[in-house]
C-alpha cells in the first residue's frame, strides 16, 4: 500500500521512474519509520530509503534535531565529499507520506557483531578508526552558515540534563551519584570552539564495508556543542562489543583516531574526550534505565526494552573501571 | 509452604525447553526476541540463586559504612545522598570497595559474559 504512494512520489523527481517494488520496514517506533525500497527505472533498480514521520505526527521531540533538519545535514555532508547517502527528495505534503526525506540506499553493514568479528571486515577494522577520524573532524567542519536550526548543549547542560532524568526514575544508584559528581568536579567548561556536533556517532549509525565507512547514518541527534563529544561518545565501552581493548569501536585505538581528525586538519584534546566517554558512559546508562521506564508505562510493553534496563549495570561497572580502577 | 518444584528448577525446564526444542524451529525477528525470552529466564535463575546473599552482604556493608540501620533501598538512598552532597567520595575508607563489589553481583546476574566483568573477575 505505501508502495502506491512511494511508486507516485518517485516518478516527480526521478525520470523515467515507474513505481517501487520491494518496500519493506527496517525499523521504526511509533513516530519515525525507516523503509527500504527499489525505484523501478528502465535503466535497472534504484536503491533508495525512506526515513518518515507517518502522516499525522508532528514535530519531532525533546532532542531531536527533526527530519528537515536531518536532511539539510545528510546533504551537506554528501556535498562536502564525506561518506554520506545523496538526499534524493524532500517530502512534500501532497506526496502523502507524511514528513520526511528519500536518498540512496548504499550497500554495506551495520551490525557491530559482524563489522568486528566476520571475515569481510578484517581489511577495514585496522583503517575505520584513522578514517573515522578524518570523518567526523568533516563534519565538525562543515560550514556553519549553511547549516540548520540545532539545539546548542554543552557539558554543563548535558550534565543537567542526565541529572534531571536520571533523578526522575526514582531509584538510587550510587555509581551514578560518582559519576555525576565526577562529572561536575571536571566539567571543563565551555569549548573554545563550537560546532555542529552528530551526536549518535557509533556502531549502528555506520555503514561499513570491506574497504572501511561507506555512510554515517541518523543525525537525529545533532546539535551545536563541543566537538570532543563526538570523539568521546565512540570510545564508550557500550560500543566494543567485547572487544574492550581497542576502545574506538572495538577496531581501533584513540591514537589512531585522534591522527585521522589532525589529518583532517583538527586537533583532539585527549582530556576532553575522556571527559565525555565518562559522560557518554552515564548517558547510554540513564538511556537503559529509560528503557525500563517507557517498558512499565507502555505503550512498548516488550521484553527486549525491559532486558535493556537491566543493562545499565553494565555502565556501572565501565564507569567504575574509568573512575576507580582497582590495583592502583 | 509451597510444593515443589521450585520456580528455579520451573525456569530452567522451561528454558531449556525453548533453547534446545523452539530456537531450532524459530526463524527471522522471533529468533531474536525467543534469545532475548531465553536470556531474561536464565537471568531470574541467576537471580533466584544469588540475589539474597548478595543483598544481605550489600546491606551488611552500608550498615557499616554509615552505623544506621533500615532497608536496602534506604540505604542506597542514603549513600546516594551522601556522594550527591560530597560527604563521602573514593577517599572514604571502604566505598571504592563497596561500590565494586556491589557491582560485580549485580553483574552476575544482570550479564555474566560481559568483557568488562570477565575481566574484572580475572584480575581481582
Amino acid at each position: 500500500m505505501i508502495e502506491t504512494e512511494l511508486g507516485r512520489c518517485v516518478a516527480t523527481f526521478h525520470p523515467g521512474a515507474t513505481g517501487v517494488t520491494g518496500a519493506a520496514k527496517l525499523s521504526g517506533g511509533a513516530s519515525q519509520e525507516t523503509w527500504t525500497f527499489d525505484i523501478v527505472h528502465p535503466d535497472g533498480p534504484v536503491g533508495a530509503i525512506l526515513r518518515r514521520a507517518p502522516p499525522g505526527y508532528g514535530a519531532a521531540p525533546g532532542r531531536a534535531a527533526g527530519l528537515d533538519a536531518e536532511a539539510v545535514l545528510m546533504q551537506l555532508a554528501h556535498d562536502a565529499g564525506l561518506p554520506s547517502p545523496k538526499v534524493m527528495h524532500v517530502l512534500r505534503p501532497e506526496d502523502g507520506l507524511g514528513r520526511g526525506f528519500i536518498m540512496a540506499r548504499i550497500e554495506g553493514e551495520t551490525i557491530a557483531r559482524k563489522i568486528l568479528r566476520d571475515e569481510e571486515y578484517a581489511g577495514a577494522r585496522p583503517i575505520l578508526a584513522r578514517q573515522l577520524g578524518r570523518v567526523i573532524a568533516g563534519i565538525h567542519g562543515l560550514p556553519r552558515a549553511k547549516l540548520p536550526q540545532l539545539r546548542s548543549m554543552s557539558a554543563t547542560k548535558e550534565i543537567d540534563d542526565l541529572e534531571r532524568e536520571y533523578r526522575s526514575f526514582n531509584w538510587p544508584r550510587p555509581v551514578f551519584e560518582l559519576a555525576l559528581r565526577w562529572l561536575r568536579d571536571h566539567d571543563p567548561g565551555p569549548s573554545s570552539e563550537v560546532t555542529l556536533v552528530h551526536g549518535d556517532f557509533r556502531h549502528g549509525n555506520l555503514i561499513i564495508g570491506p574497504d572501511g565507512v561507506r555512510a554515517v547514518l541518523d543525525w537525529e541527534l545533532a546539535h551545536f556543542g563541543d566537538p570532543m563529544e563526538d570523539l568521546g561518545w565512540i570510545c564508550v565501552n557500550s560500543w566494543r562489543f567485547g572487544e574492550i581493548d581497542k576502545p574506538v569501536g572495538g577496531f581501533g585505538t584513540r591514537e589512531d583516531l585522534f591522527a585521522g581528525y589532525a589529518e583532517a586538519g583538527r586537533k583532539a584534546d585527549p582530556d576532553r574526550v575522556m571527559f565525555w566517554e565518562v559522560m557518554g558512559t552515564l548517558r547510554w546508562g540513564v538511556m537503559c534505565c529509560g528503557m525500563m521506564q517507557r517498558f512499565r508505562s507502555g505503550p512498548d510493553h516488550s521484553m527486549e526494552r525491559a532486558m535493556i534496563g537491566r543493562r545499565s549495570s553494565e555502565t556501572e561497572i565501565d564507569l567504575l573501571r574509568l573512575l576507580a580502577p582497582r590495583g592502583k | 509452604m509451597q510444593d515443589e518444584p521450585t520456580p528455579t528448577e520451573l525456569i530452567k525446564a522451561v528454558a531449556d525447553f525453548l533453547r534446545s526444542e523452539i530456537t531450532p524451529v524459530i526463524k527471522g525477528h522471533n529468533a531474536f526476541k525467543l534469545r532475548v525470552g531465553i536470556n531474561a529466564l536464565d537471568l531470574v535463575t541467576r537471580q533466584l540463586a544469588l540475589a539474597d546473599q548478595g543483598d544481605a552482604a550489600e546491606a551488611a556493608r552500608l550498615k557499616q559504612l554509615f552505623e544506621a540501620d533500615g532497608a536496602l533501598l534506604e540505604l542506597n538512598r542514603t549513600l546516594s545522598e551522601k556522594i550527591a552532597s560530597g560527604e563521602v567520595d573514593l577517599k572514604t575508607p571502604g566505598l571504592a570497595e563497596h561500590l565494586w563489589q556491589t557491582t560485580m553481583d549485580k553483574l552476575a546476574v544482570d550479564q555474566p559474559n560481559y568483557a568488562s566483568y570477565k575481566r574484572e573477575l580475572g584480575t581481582k
